[in-house]
């Protein structure tokens, strides 16, 4: 009580004054509490995303061999990836390529086994079981597993066909067939995002089917106008998730190349592997991306290149949610 | 307040005895390190049975000095070898597969100038022949020796040479092709069960390195610039090579190789008689020894494709130096000498692994088990003619370059060769443009 002024000032100005204080205190509290409960992500956030982004933003306007102290080249990373890298491109359309197969098979598999799932009269866990388990399988290990089954020469897959008077083609060793050998191994491991299709069938409300079927739907209308507006964000989710898995497609792809091309476990000065066997074929923008930075020690160019696939990561995503708009409902049903 | 005073009291006698342990923990190892040897670390790419071959070496050196243990960890590549480099927590000794890489050892400093310890030492630089000093250097900075050597020549089968009525090696392409035609075997359906020769590039060890001193072609002019389309060795290599595919078939072939069995292993297409004729490393001699007793095998320089060329080989071999980061180099520099200069050690680890001793004088010292086969690398090793691949400012990404342009080529997917080489060179100038270097001639 002390601390009232003696001044004419109005005495309901006074407690007004202190109570705007009070509540700026109060919501500088609430700020730094948030703050604090969200300071390991904000701290993992900088460390993990933020300092590589802005160092490899900083580095793409610089030759640097990983050893040597970087040496500043301006713009030529950039004038030489848009220009002259002969490479490129065919990493750019391998890239696309493969997104443009992968993606949309991806989802409409997952999306089926998901729908086939909910109609299954019994066995459902087992089911969902088998389906969701190579989704648990190391990258690596699926790959090797996949190059085995359908090894040209010595696989069981090309194996039976050639039981059925078929000759089966030459798979990771035939640049036709690579790409979609690794479309199938994708289709194989599709087992996170079925489970979220299904999670996202489950949660169609019951009362929209029953509606649906009063006013004469049939199964297909009901899929296209009862479950497919009703599961779209999630339909939006995959595709996204795809795209930008699509354009970081590495693990499997060099993996593959490797061990189709024999050279799994080549020492010796010079690999005699060429980049992307075979003929090129899987030789995806991160492929690239990684020999520049790590086998020829270009890192300077590899974190341009590196910058460029960030843009084109965020200008994919953002094209495609707008593109969406229109036919994704995020309005609630209940 | 009484129980807060005793509490700093406490933290502080606390943080005091920490700090007086931490010093003491520190300076310990200094009180006594004249009284105990200096430890050593050598970091090797060998692994499981050349790994103990190399320790075996060590450990000779480690009995007969007193002063120094060392301690060797195998199964190292370049990437480890880089990431310490840049950490600044390498080991002592380090060596490296990947020779190609000496450029960026060199120029960064990440592998120390060996001058002046070769001065000091008064090594005489002449008893590594041309090949293997050019790629232990970078711009005439020494910063690697060579340790032991691989020497590419020609392994054949003489069980299904006899069956063919072949009685000696092929000496020129020509003659290979021809000799390969009589040897292969097609299974009823036409698909291939024994191949005479696989002139795929990316099939086991075919590669350019490989073929360039056969033909005898240039990768670079003396400007530095890409020089492929203007050497016609080159053209004469491809185009024997493309020769002897179609006789295959290209699909026939790769579907073959899908089942020609892993190259460091028993299954071997060579050691099972499945490849009649190939291109190997030396080391072969060691794994046949190992794997396939039985197999009654020869060696032979390589058939050429320019008669002048023959008995010369592709050479390249491990590098060993001592890291910037390494505490003990005096020391470190004693046993790198004696690695890489001493007879008896060269020849020992030689015998071990059979690859070939990186001196003159150690491959014709008197301790080299004597092997007929063996003896042939020794040879091209010492060879005038005998060739490594150029060291550039992109390491081996020019090689890489051409080798993707083959892989097109050989699949029968280029129409114009002269036209492709001439873009190859295109491409590879441009690479070295953006890496702020030159092409670099080979000796």
């Amino acid at each position: 009580m002390s601390s009232l002024p003696a001044t004419g000032a109005g005495p309901a100005a006074v407690p007004a004054v202190d109570r705007r204080r009070a509540r700026r205190r109060a919501g500088w509290r609430r700020r730094l509490t948030v703050l604090a409960f969200l300071s390991p992500w904000l701290a993992g956030f900088a460390i993990f995303f933020g300092y590589p982004l802005v160092m490899t933003t900083y580095l793409s306007f610089f030759h640097y061999d990983l050893l040597n102290p970087p040496r500043w080249v301006g713009l030529a990373n950039y004038r030489y990836l848009f220009g002259q890298d002969a490479q490129i491109w065919p990493a750019v359309e391998n890239t696309l390529v493969f997104i443009a197969m992968s993606v949309p098979l991806q989802v409409l598999f997952a999306f089926g086994i998901a729908v086939l799932i909910t109609r299954a009269k019994a066995g459902v866990g087992v089911f969902r079981t088998v389906f969701y388990l190579p989704a648990l399988v190391p990258p690596v290990a699926a790959t090797l597993g996949f190059v085995y089954l359908l090894n040209p020469a010595t696989g069981p897959v090309n194996t039976i066909l050639g039981w059925l008077g078929i000759e089966g083609p030459l798979w990771f060793n035939d640049p036709s067939w690579s790409k979609p050998s690794l479309v199938m191994l994708g289709l194989w491991g599709i087992g996170n995002t079925m489970i979220i299709f299904l999670a996202a069938v489950l949660d169609v409300p019951r009362h929209l089917y029953e509606s649906a079927e009063l006013d004469g739907a049939g199964g297909w209308r009901r899929l296209r106008y009862v479950t497919l507006p009703t599961i779209s964000p999630v339909l939006l989710f995959a595709v996204v998730l795809g795209v930008i898995q699509g354009l970081q497609y590495f693990t499997q792809a060099f993996v593959a190349a490797n061990v189709a091309a024999g050279q799994a476990s080549q020492g010796g000065a010079v690999s005699t592997l060429e980049l992307g066997y075979p003929e090129g074929s899987t030789l995806f923008y991160p492929v690239l991306l990684y020999y520049h930075g790590f086998r020829f020690f270009n890192m300077g160019y590899a974190s341009a290149m590196a910058v460029l696939l960030l843009v084109v990561a965020f200008a994919a995503t953002s094209l495609i949610i707008r593109g969406s708009r229109r036919r994704v409902h995020y309005g609630t049903t209940r | 307040m009484k129980r807060l005073t005793t509490m700093v009291v406490l933290v502080a006698a606390l943080t005091l005895l920490a700090a007086a342990g931490g010093s003491a923990r520190s300076t310990a190892p200094a009180k006594t390190s004249a009284a105990r040897a200096t430890s050593l670390t050598v970091w090797v790419g060998w692994s499981a049975r050349e790994l103990s071959e190399f320790k075996k070496v060590v450990a000779e050196y480690d009995a007969k000095n007193a002063d120094v243990t060392v301690k060797v960890v195998g199964g190292i590549n370049d990437d480890k070898i880089t990431a310490a480099l840049r950490s600044g927590n390498g080991p002592d000794v380090v060596s490296s597969f990947t020779s190609s890489n000496v450029g960026l050892y060199c120029s960064s400093g990440g592998w120390i100038d060996l001058a002046p310890y070769i001065s000091k030492s008064k090594i005489d630089m002449n008893q590594f022949p041309e090949s293997t000093r050019y790629y232990t250097q970078y711009d005439g900075k020494r910063c690697a020796l060579p340790l032991l050597a691989d020497v590419y020549g020609f392994y054949y089968n003489k069980a299904l040479f006899k069956k063919a009525g072949l009685t000696a090696p092929p000496k020129t392409f020509a003659e290979l092709t021809a000799y390969a035609k009589k040897l292969t075997i097609r299974k009823g359906d036409g698909s291939l069960d024994v191949v005479g020769f696989d002139p795929v590039f990316g099939f086991y060890q075919n590669g350019i390195g490989g073929y360039q001193p056969l033909v005898g072609a240039k990768y670079f002019d003396p400007s530095g610039k890409s020089a492929i389309s203007r050497d016609p060795g080159w053209k004469t290599l491809l185009n024997w090579q493309r020769g002897l595919i179609d006789y295959y078939g290209y699909d026939k072939l790769v579907k073959w190789q899908t089942g020609a069995g892993d190259e460091f292993s028993a299954s071997h297409a060579f050691e099972r008689g499945k490849l009649a004729m190939m291109m190997d490393g030396e080391w072969r001699v060691a794994f046949l020894a190992a794997e396939h007793p039985e197999l009654k095998y020869g060696t032979a320089p390589m058939p050429v494709g320019l008669r002048s060329q023959y008995g010369s080989g592709y050479i390249n071999g491990t590098i060993i130096g001592i890291p910037k980061a390494g505490e003990n180099r005096d020391e470190a520099w004693k046993l790198v000498k004696y690695l890489t200069t001493s007879n008896h050690a060269l020849a020992s680890f030689s015998n071990g692994i059979r690859n070939v001793p990186s001196t003159v004088s150690s491959t014709k010292s008197k301790e080299l088990k004597p092997d007929a086969n063996f003896a042939t690398f020794g040879k091209l090793f010492v060879n005038p003619k005998s060739s490594t691949i150029p060291i550039t400012a992109i390491g081996a990404d020019h090689l890489q370059t051409f080798q993707d342009f083959i892989a097109k080529w050989q699949a029968g997917k280029v129409k114009d060769l002269q036209g492709g080489l001439v873009e190859v060179d295109k491409q590879i100038d441009a690479k070295l443009k953006q890496a702020g270097g030159g092409g670099n001639s080979v000796p």
